[in-house]
């Protein structure tokens, strides 16, 4: 589809939803605001951005049926959040938006080069989760033989996987690992399989793994992007050629904003990525804040999709610091640490405030086989992360180095992070 | 040739300690030490009787530790062998990086460790010695 006419649907399509939303007491006041009284004020595309922003908190506050937009008969299907965070988040479908999501599956599926001929087993949860009953459907559409195993049971896992010869997963990266590391245990290799695919998703997680589960397999593994408030996976997917993920532009439109002012950034900028779903009208979502940081690009991809492409995502929102005003991410500062082998991977992040100004400390850890016994080279280590960090993220930090080992070891990324600034 | 050990350690009580302790353990002698301190870290140099086994020691519990090649030099207890020795060193454009000395009250023997910037540039061994000063390896050292 030419860009043209692929904007021309978006617009219609917008204006559909516009409409469901208007049926919702609260976009009626949230659009009335904006100055949006009918789906006729949205004229172009360009108006998209009249309409505000909607967040997680959104959801939260119209639990449970605050934004539904069709009588209760009509929907076909909930699915929800776990609700662990707090107030679950509710979405609700009708029978053509179920369609619609489907369809959206079974091309993501089709795109990674699968066809009626792979059987399918699909590792992931079912239930209120999206992404155990979202793919099956897909996959079922595209006309693969599906095996709905859900989530855990290894044993049986794997024996299923040699039984009926499966070629596809839908797995998270590291139930995947797991996985390989007791195959041995039931007496397999990986060569005793036939596995040909994997679809990833529901967890973050490096290139690097990816990678690694490629070659552990010899399988193809391919990227996802989905969150239940836009259905669910399949926002984006990779195609065959694995250069990041197309966006389904006529199911939703992806804007990348600055999320600070929440002003537009241009292709190629990292930014918050913002989603308005085109195809679900039993539950509106208008501009809806993923708080999932990563670029959009357009250059056109081998497989001829002219589907713009989404980058991994690189990073929440949540973790963002603002430090004398400029916007850094946790993730900047340890891709420079890093780059740098004469540091360990292991860092801590450390805001003060030194006056009125923030102070931003980046404590690493040397990396003893790299270490030299000459102080002028530590100093030189310490310019040379500093010049990273300033060429990257455009601040002064001051760089303290540590023993080996001595920084606290934290699984998660946000604990990496000591902001004292409030404090003082 | 004498081996100097080099530890990198953060500046805070008991980061000394931690190291002694370990010589200590492993029946380990020190010859000399001194700290270079550079705000939130130091490196602490040593020379001690087994410094390659107490590099491994050390560096099996996780320190970042180096051994450097130092020239163990010895001369008399009186006034101007140091002017001597470092007029030896200029003639042949020799820069001393880091340098630490001490005198042996028993026999009246002065003992300094030099680190050079450029240690392959001149055959220094072999100026040193000319103007009459003593080399010392690992082992004579510690038979001193």
């Amino acid at each position: 589809m030419d860009r043209k006419a692929l904007e021309q649907l978006q617009l219609e399509r917008l204006k559909h939803i516009v409409a469901q939303a208007m049926k919702t007491p609260f976009y009626q006041k949230r659009l009335s605001r904006a100055w949006i009284q009918s789906p006729e004020d949205i004229q172009s595309l360009d108006d998209l951005s009249k309409i505000p922003f909607s967040v997680k908190d959104d959801l939260r506050q119209s639990f449970p049926k605050g934004l539904l937009s069709v009588d209760m008969q009509d929907v076909v299907r909930i699915h929800s959040s776990s609700g662990t965070t707090g107030i679950p988040t509710v979405i609700y479908y009708t029978r053509e938006d179920m369609e619609s999501w489907t369809d959206i599956l079974a091309r993501s599926v089709f795109a990674t080069g699968c066809t009626s001929k792979d059987v399918f087993q699909n590792m992931m949860s079912y239930g209120l989760f999206t992404g155990g009953l979202g793919l099956h459907y897909g996959a079922e559409r595209v006309g693969m033989t599906v095996i709905p195993i859900g989530g855990g049971n290894t044993r049986r896992q794997i024996q299923v996987m040699k039984d009926f010869k499966t070629t596809a997963l839908h797995v998270t990266p590291s139930y995947l690992l797991h996985i390989h590391s007791v195959l041995g245990e039931y007496d397999t290799k990986p060569t005793d399989l036939f596995l040909k695919k994997a679809f990833l998703g529901a967890e973050p997680y490096s290139e690097n793994t990816r990678r690694k589960l490629e070659e552990l397999y010899g399988i193809d593994a391919y990227n996802s992007y989905g969150l239940s408030e836009m259905n669910g996976p399949g926002v984006a997917f990779e195609c065959i050629y694995k250069e990041d993920m197309h966006v389904w532009e006529d199911a939703y439109i992806l804007e990348i904003i600055d999320p600070a002012t929440g002003q537009p950034l241009p292709d190629g900028e990292t930014g918050e990525v913002v989603l308005t779903n085109l195809i679900r009208s039993a539950l509106p979502l208008l501009r809806y804040r993923t708080r999932d940081l990563a670029f959009v690009h357009g250059e056109a991809c081998k497989c001829g999709r002219t589907h713009r492409r989404l980058s991994r995502i690189q990073g929440r929102t949540d973790d963002m610091l603002i430090i004398n005003g400029v916007n850094v991410f946790p993730s900047q500062i340890e891709e420079v640490i890093m780059s740098i082998p004469e540091v360990g991977t292991n860092y801590q992040i450390y805001l003060t405030k030194s006056g009125s100004l923030d102070k931003l400390t980046v404590k690493v850890e040397i990396y003893s086989k790299m270490f030299t016994g000459d102080l002028s080279i530590l100093d030189a280590l310490k310019g040379k992360i500093r010049d990273k960090l300033r060429a990257s993220i455009t601040i002064n930090a001051h760089i303290e180095l540590h023993e080996p080992g001595a920084l606290p070891v934290f699984e998660g990324k946000a604990k990496r992070v000591v902001d004292e600034r409030e404090k003082l | 040739m004498a081996h100097q050990l080099t530890i990198f350690l953060e500046n805070r009580p008991g980061r000394i300690q931690s190291i002694s302790k370990v010589l200590e353990q492993n029946n380990m002698n020190i010859w000399a030490f001194t700290v270079q301190d550079r705000g939130e870290f130091g490196l602490i140099k040593m020379m001690v009787d087994k410094p390659k086994q107490a590099q491994l020691v050390l560096s099996d519990l996780g320190f970042a530790c180096a051994i450097k090649d130092v020239l163990a030099v010895i001369a008399p207890d009186s006034p101007g062998n140091l002017a001597k020795l470092t007029a030896a060193l200029v003639e042949k454009n020799v820069n001393i990086k880091d340098a630490y000395g001490f005198v042996s009250p028993t026999d009246r023997k002065g003992i300094c460790f030099l680190e050079f910037e450029n240690p392959d540039s001149v055959d220094l061994q072999k100026t040193i010695a000319e103007h009459g000063f003593t080399i010392l390896d690992d082992e004579q050292l510690y038979e001193l």
